[in-house]
């Protein structure tokens, strides 16, 4: 996830992607990007509250408690997307059978997890003063505790394998039987929801967006990607460290030795 | 539907392993190991509880993966084709790997059908007979005593016409005459050109034997 | 094929020798089928209005109940590693045992599922959609099952984190099987569940082997 000068690609890119897929040269570059990942976050994060807070206009039907919005929907995309990404990085190592790729789809989840977590949560907060109920069941409500639960596994599959490397190609199997499901969940779960056409409410079905809400909502997103990334790289750092515990590189460490 | 090989004279069987290294959990078990088994010889590797033996005859049967390193058998590395090998390969771990619940007879006959090997009754009892089982072909195996139990894996391995033999401590909880018994099977399989990996703790009165030590 | 075969013999032998193991899951699922009337009261019109899904979630967990069995035994005896090791291919090897784990546990399920219906009050039309999304989704509660079962072989707690990873994946059956037989039961068409459990069917039958061998191989390292 760290990126490279962005030259023309040549053999020396590849080789340089290649040496940093080995837990002991990504550590340090990991630590030196951390910092730039925070700083993003609070630029983003001020911007988008500020607008969020400010300048997006109050709501005729909702007032003020549907800014939540701001949280809400960001923290959503989030959660897909980490799902998506973590997939990704268990198949690399599934595939290429490289530890630091597996390492980085177990920092992700917890992050993922907890985004998707934020995600219902703030929903709740937003339907209670809106439609009377602390919880809709409504299709993307929904889906996002499904796909919650698909998270927990994840982490409790890789928690509760002893063998760190069966755990990461059992939990990349898992993350890519996921993904294949999640449309096929979502469809199924749409088509719940308008069978048993119980309360017709949802929370997507809101007004058009005004144009600031959308910016708003966009800046919330990058806040909570930088966010992610960020805390990714620094969870990554903690698990190689565990892992690779008994290598020399890890005992020469400045913060290990102390 | 048994595969038909070209011909391949005795010379050709010869399993070979280079650079092996082994890692279980974060603990490297060895490092750069070679060896070479050809038809006719009996390689027993020996060594201390821990150090290994069992991950080794596991990396040889393709179960687990090295952590680098390869192995070929008849001069092909064996994730090449995994379906030539199997057939070429007989494996007995610690465990008997025999449904209790099966009799002797079924679960010879079941193993016959998963090995793909053709096995008419007769000859499925003739072998169980050879080792001391008749009159106990149809009891449950949980019926069995242990040395018993071997028996039956005896009665296996002598139907299943495997070149390769990878045995881990076929030995263990054996009593003098089952010892002497899978002795003599051994024997006879490298005679007919056969090849055995195995481990034990006791010493084997086999011919020719090699010693790997771990 | 013969080792398709010769793996369902070999399964479906070692269930007769020891019939408790079926008949304590089949139990199960009219055990709990039975506590929804004692739990929310008998109510004719709400049974016949809770039935499809209590029915589906009972079959779930049933299922659930059942997937122990399939690779567990085999695992701790070392005979799974002969299938590994045998010559044949193991995704047949593999689809044989999940073949014969439906025989055991989602067939019986399919045939005791109208008796408990009648319980319900539902009725017959509605019986015959019951009976039909059964026979389609329970084969896709074991091929799904046997993704499960493979990743969790031999870890502590297996069963109930195989219950928690298999579930979530278990939700679009659930929708598609009780939403024919509810929709039956109002009076609607139920020809497009049935075409979506299909769809659902040929696509874990195309997949799910492969991706169940693969777990088992990785669980054998």
């Amino acid at each position: 996830m760290s990126k490279q000068n962005n030259s023309s690609f040549s053999d020396n890119r590849l080789i340089h992607w290649f040496k940093l897929s080995s837990p002991s040269t990504f550590y340090p570059v990991a630590g030196k990007l951390i910092p730039i990942f925070w700083t993003l976050t609070v630029i983003f994060g001020v911007a988008g509250l500020w607008i969020s807070f400010f300048v997006a206009p109050v709501d005729a039907v909702q007032g003020q408690g549907y800014r939540i919005i701001f949280i809400h929907v960001p923290a959503s995309w989030m959660s897909m997307f980490i799902y998506l990404v973590m997939a990704a990085w268990a198949g690399l190592g599934l595939v290429f059978n490289t530890r630091l790729s597996a390492m980085m789809a177990q920092a992700l989840a917890p992050v993922g997890a907890w985004m998707a977590f934020l995600s219902l949560w703030t929903g709740a907060f937003w339907g209670k003063p809106m439609w009377g109920a602390w919880w809709v069941w409504d299709a993307r409500l929904t889906s996002e505790l499904i796909l919650l639960f698909l998270y927990l596994g994840f982490i409790a599959l890789q928690a509760s394998i002893e063998n760190p490397r069966r755990a990461d190609k059992a939990g990349a199997i898992l993350a890519l039987v996921g993904v294949v499901n999640i449309p096929i969940i979502y469809f199924s779960v749409k088509w719940w929801n308008t069978l048993h056409q119980g309360a017709s409410v949802s929370l997507t079905k809101s007004p058009a967006m005004a144009q600031t809400m959308l910016w708003g909502m966009l800046l919330m997103a990058l806040c909570f990607w930088m966010y992610s990334i960020a805390v990714g790289l620094m969870r990554v750092r903690t698990i190689i460290l565990e892992r690779e515990s008994h290598t020399d590189w890890v005992r020469q460490l400045s913060e290990v030795k102390r | 539907m048994t595969a038909t090989t070209s011909h391949t004279s005795i010379a050709d069987y010869v399993l070979q392993a280079h650079a092996l290294c082994c890692v279980r959990g974060e603990r490297q078990l060895f490092a750069d190991l070679d060896l070479q088994v050809h038809a006719g010889e009996c390689l027993h590797v020996s060594g201390e509880n821990g150090v290994g033996k069992t991950s080794l005859l596991r990396l040889l049967t393709g179960l687990s993966k090295p952590e680098s390193g390869e192995i070929s058998w008849k001069g092909q590395a064996i994730t090449m084709d995994r379906s030539q090998y199997h057939r070429d390969l007989l494996f007995l771990g610690h465990r008997d790997a025999l449904k209790d619940d099966l009799t002797a007879l079924e679960n010879i006959q079941m193993y016959a059908a998963i090995d793909d090997i053709n096995l008419t009754q007769e000859q499925a009892f003739s072998s169980l007979w050879r080792f001391g089982l008749r009159g106990r072909e149809h009891l449950p195996v949980s019926c069995l005593s242990a040395g018993q139990k071997r028996r039956v894996l005896m009665a296996r391995m002598a139907t299943r016409q495997a070149k390769l033999w990878i045995l881990d401590e076929p030995f263990n909880a054996l009593d003098v005459n089952a010892v002497q018994a899978l002795q003599t099977l051994i024997a006879e399989h490298l005679e007919r050109g056969g090849l055995v990996v195995l481990t034990s703790h006791q010493s084997i009165a086999i011919p020719k034997v090699k010693v790997l030590e771990l | 094929m013969n080792a398709f075969f010769a793996i369902i013999h070999r399964d479906l032998l070692l269930v007769m020798r020891r019939k408790s193991e079926v008949l304590t899951a089949l139990f199960f699922f009219v055990v709990v089928t039975s506590l929804f009337p004692l739990g929310i009261g008998a109510d004719v019109a709400l049974l016949r209005k809770i039935a499809p899904g209590v029915l589906w979630v009972a079959a779930l967990l049933s299922t659930l109940l059942g997937l122990q069995r399939m690779f567990a035994a085999d695992y701790f005896d070392g005979a799974l590693e002969q299938l590994v090791l045998s010559p044949q291919p193991l995704v047949l090897l593999v689809a044989g045992k999940i073949v014969a784990h439906w025989l055991v546990c989602g067939l019986p399920l399919v045939l005791i599922a109208p008796i408990i219906g009648i319980q319900f009050d539902l009725d017959a039309s509605s019986l015959y959609v019951l009976m039909g999304t059964l026979l389609l989704g329970t084969p896709v509660l074991s091929l799904l099952g046997s993704i499960g079962a493979a990743l969790t072989l031999g870890v502590r707690g297996g069963s109930i984190l195989m219950s928690l990873l298999i579930l979530p994946l278990y939700i679009p059956v659930l929708i598609f099987g009780a939403g024919a037989v509810y929709a039956n039961s109002v009076g609607l068409d139920s020809t497009g569940h049935f075409s979506l459990l299909s769809a659902l069917l040929i696509l874990a039958l195309a997949f799910v082997p492969w991706v169940s061998t693969a777990a088992l191989k990785i669980a054998i390292e």
